[in-house]
């Protein structure tokens, strides 16, 4: 601890509770209480992807009971009822539970290493944010077992089916809204003050990886947009239960508003989803180009640039509710315009491939199947955000397909990218190649089998979020759902691999896992201690380790 | 610490914290918001509560607009009612009285509120009422027929290419009934 400690340090240690003294120069304490106690910002990102891995699990599950129920036309399997609570809790689990927290892991790991900070923050609060989620998360699924069934109303939860006609069950699912709400809140805070607040001194912001750049707009977006999602289920928790009418018609309230409020904070949510993904490839990327990223300081602006429209294009979720002309044009160029700084980013990570001397290790597969399926979302996403075209794709499959070409071969993809990328730092110990290259076909092959179908039945017209369908739509399905079952597969032999490498891989040799990568994470040994970055990075470290400035001829 | 930068002022941290709580007032916000966009623009097919003064209107001989009446009760609503015209030929600009017709099938009395919607929803400012039985709560003795007026003209004003309009009511059981319809 240093003696020049500031009035406003003081502050900030009153602030997190937080005592420095006690948990410097020694390693964590042992046994299980470890977890719960730890402001160790390595052991909450541990914690936080452990939980997000679960939730993709559980998640998972329910996703097969839905693509078994569709593998064949007519009701097979489960009531429909239940089949609504599968898509609904699986889209809620998958976002709230498996996304989001993973993302929130990878920035506690990675962002204190990358700035050449000690921990986060606000240490105590991490603590707090952490361990609201499993409450949350278990209370959400609690509901299906309530009297009644959980919420069926679709993960979008619009009024009046989420209010008038839910369950009972829906009170819980409300609260367990606020305290996901609340956990991201914090989880956005800390990251905004351990970013502008705990950075190497040297280190300016334009110095910054721009996985913490990303981050950093991230939490912006977060602390922006969770408090309206937290102020639309308060609406609904009075409507339910205190008498108001903010969205029922006979009190003069109105449905449509919900609408409006949900997708006020639904498109930033989805970009709150993607814009870490966008942080994580621009790291893999120049380390298996083996040249610094291209275009680093458009990439900042492009993400700030998406950031700030996110929150004026949510209508064109809206299309079909009865929007006079000029709010579809507004709301469709709006959209439209967010493809250009889009478009630049993927522009910056083919250049930044295009000469470079590539090889291809797992995360680089993974990084680049990113870029190239990310891409077909958008493609799809642009096709939507036509208002007259979405008056056919909307509320079809077409919307699935998108959705998860972003969501899964986007987010989910560089999530994956990023824990193969970046394990052997956290375990000192190397996975199995063979076995995750392996793993990879599979996965992207399956993938592609699952959703690639979904446009097409989409174009012919297959409703989203109904368990039975008309015959033409039987082969496509069918494909879908094999395609669907072997990609859920995939993630057994993916357990198996990262247990495997935690258990039994080879301890990593040499310096760092991988020759070319650069960063300050890699500075702290093979494997990171539990505590790191006693003594800042200096300013030459901080140039020599920066993924974005060319290093030529200084060899 | 020694690597913290300590150019972090008490106000930073206040607004890291206060700007959630902002955002929070400002989902409540959009509520009033919304209502108030919607009665500037005509935007939603809400029209205008304001009654008007009948010799602000100016009438246009050269063209008619037809205008279609619906209506809709919600469920659990057991009133029956319709328009007792379908359809009505109109000149911009002139006045028209028509009704609808109303009956109370169960056997309490039921406080209900009409909600007017026009179609398209350009075309809402342009529809203007004097009289309208959406103005106010109505009150439904069990078993008694009523019918009720709505005065309006549709503006000159608006665009020659709308030919069509489309009123449509929805009656919708009130949950909070004002205080003078109460005291009936
Ligand atoms: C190129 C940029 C994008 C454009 C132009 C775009 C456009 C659209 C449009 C117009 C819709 C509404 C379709 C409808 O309901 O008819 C939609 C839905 C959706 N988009 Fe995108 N999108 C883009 C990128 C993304 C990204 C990056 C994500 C998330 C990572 C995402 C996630 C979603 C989700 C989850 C929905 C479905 C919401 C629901 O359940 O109804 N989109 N998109
Ligand atoms: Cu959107």
């Amino acid at each position: 601890m240093s003696t020049t400690t500031t009035d406003l340090q003081d502050e900030i240690e009153k602030i997190d509770g937080h005592d420095s003294h006690d948990d410097h120069h020694h390693g964590p304490e042992p046994g299980l209480l470890r977890w719960v106690k730890t402001t160790n910002h390595k052991d909450i990102g541990t914690l936080y992807i452990w939980f997000a891995f679960s939730m993709l699990l559980i998640g998972g599950a329910f996703a097969m009971v839905i693509r078994a129920e569709l593998f064949q036309p007519g009701l097979q399997l489960v009531e429909p009822q239940f089949f609504n609570q599968m898509t609904t809790l699986h889209g809620l689990i998958m976002v709230f539970g498996a996304i989001m927290p993973a993302f929130v892991g990878l920035a506690n790991w990675q962002i204190p290493l990358m700035i050449g900070a000690k921990d986060m923050a606000l240490p105590r609060m991490n603590n707090w944010s952490f361990w609201i989620l499993p409450f949350a998360g278990t209370m959400l699924l609690s509901t299906l077992f309530m009297q009644g069934g959980g919420p069926a109303f679709g993960w979008t939860f619009y009024a009046p089916l989420s209010t008038t006609f839910a369950p009972e069950s829906t009170d819980f699912f409300i609260f367990a809204v606020h305290m996901l709400g609340f956990s991201s809140i914090m989880g956005a805070i800390n990251v905004i003050a351990t970013i502008l607040n705990m950075r190497a001194p040297d280190m300016k912001l334009m110095d910054m990886p721009l996985f913490v750049w990303t981050w950093l707009i991230t939490a912006f977006l977060l602390i922006a947009a969770m408090p309206v999602l937290a102020g639309a289920v308060t609406m609904m928790l009075t409507d339910r239960n205190f008498g108001t009418s903010f969205f029922d018609a006979s009190g003069g309230g109105d449905p449509v508003m919900f609408q409006h409020i949900f997708w006020f904070f639904g498109h930033p949510e989805v970009y709150i989803m993607i814009l870490p993904a966008f942080g994580i490839v621009s790291q893999i990327i120049p380390t298996f180009a083996r040249k610094p990223l291209f275009g680093y300081s458009s990439m900042v602006y492009a993400t700030a640039a998406i950031a700030l429209l996110s929150f004026v294009v949510w209508g064109h979720h809206m299309f079909l509710v009865g929007m006079p002309i000029a709010g579809q044009l507004y709301f469709m160029y709006a959209t439209i315009l967010i493809s250009v700084p889009t478009g630049v980013k993927v522009f910056n990570w083919v250049t930044t491939m295009w000469r470079g001397s590539l090889s291809f290790e797992t995360p680089m597969l993974w990084a680049v199947a990113f870029v190239i399926l990310f891409t077909i979302g958008g493609l799809s996403g642009l096709m939507l955000g036509i208002a007259p075209a979405d008056i056919q794709y909307h509320d079809t499959y077409f919307v699935v397909a998108h959705f998860h070409y972003v969501l899964v071969t986007g987010a989910l993809f560089s999530i994956i990218a990023a824990v193969f990328y970046w394990l052997p730092m956290w375990c000192g110990r190397m996975y199995n190649e063979k076995l995750a290259v392996i793993h990879f076909w599979w996965a992207i092959i399956s993938v592609n089998v699952l959703f690639f179908p979904q446009h097409f039945l989409g174009l012919a017209g297959m409703p989203r979020r109904i368990p039975d369908y008309s015959l033409q739509f039987a082969d496509f399905n069918m494909i879908s759902s094999i395609g669907g079952f072997a990609f859920g597969l995939s993630f057994i032999m993916l357990t198996y691999i990262i247990v495997d490498c935690i258990r039994n891989g080879k301890p990593v040799e040499g310096g760092r896992a991988w020759e070319s990568a650069r960063g300050l994470e890699w500075t702290q040994g093979e494997k990171a201690q539990y505590h790191s970055f006693d003594t800042p990075p200096s300013r030459a470290t901080i140039l020599a380790e920066s993924s974005h400035i060319s290093h030529e001829g200084q060899h | 610490m020694n690597n913290r930068n300590s150019n972090i002022s008490k106000a930073f941290w206040a607004k890291l914290f206060i700007t959630p709580v902002l955002f929070f007032a400002f989902a409540f916000a959009m509520v009033p918001l919304y209502d108030i966009f919607c009665e500037i623009t005509g935007l939603n097919g809400k029209t205008s509560s304001a009654t008007y003064a009948a010799e602000t209107r100016t009438i246009d001989t050269s063209r008619k607009v037809t205008v279609d009446f619906t209506s809709f009760s919600n469920p659990g609503f057991p009133v029956k009612f319709y328009p007792m015209v379908k359809k009505l030929e109109v000149i911009p600009g002139k006045l028209y009285t028509m009704t609808y017709y109303a009956e109370n099938r169960s056997d309490t009395k039921i406080v209900g509120q009409a909600i007017p919607s026009v179609a398209p929803g350009l075309a809402a400012s342009y529809f203007k009422k004097l009289e309208c039985f959406c103005f106010n709560q109505q009150t439904f003795e069990p078993k008694v027929p009523i019918e009720m007026p709505v005065r309006f003209f549709v503006d000159s004003d608006l665009d020659k290419n709308i030919k069509n309009i489309t009123l449509s009511y929805n009656f919708l059981k009130v949950k909070n009934v004002t205080k003078e319809v109460a005291k009936l």
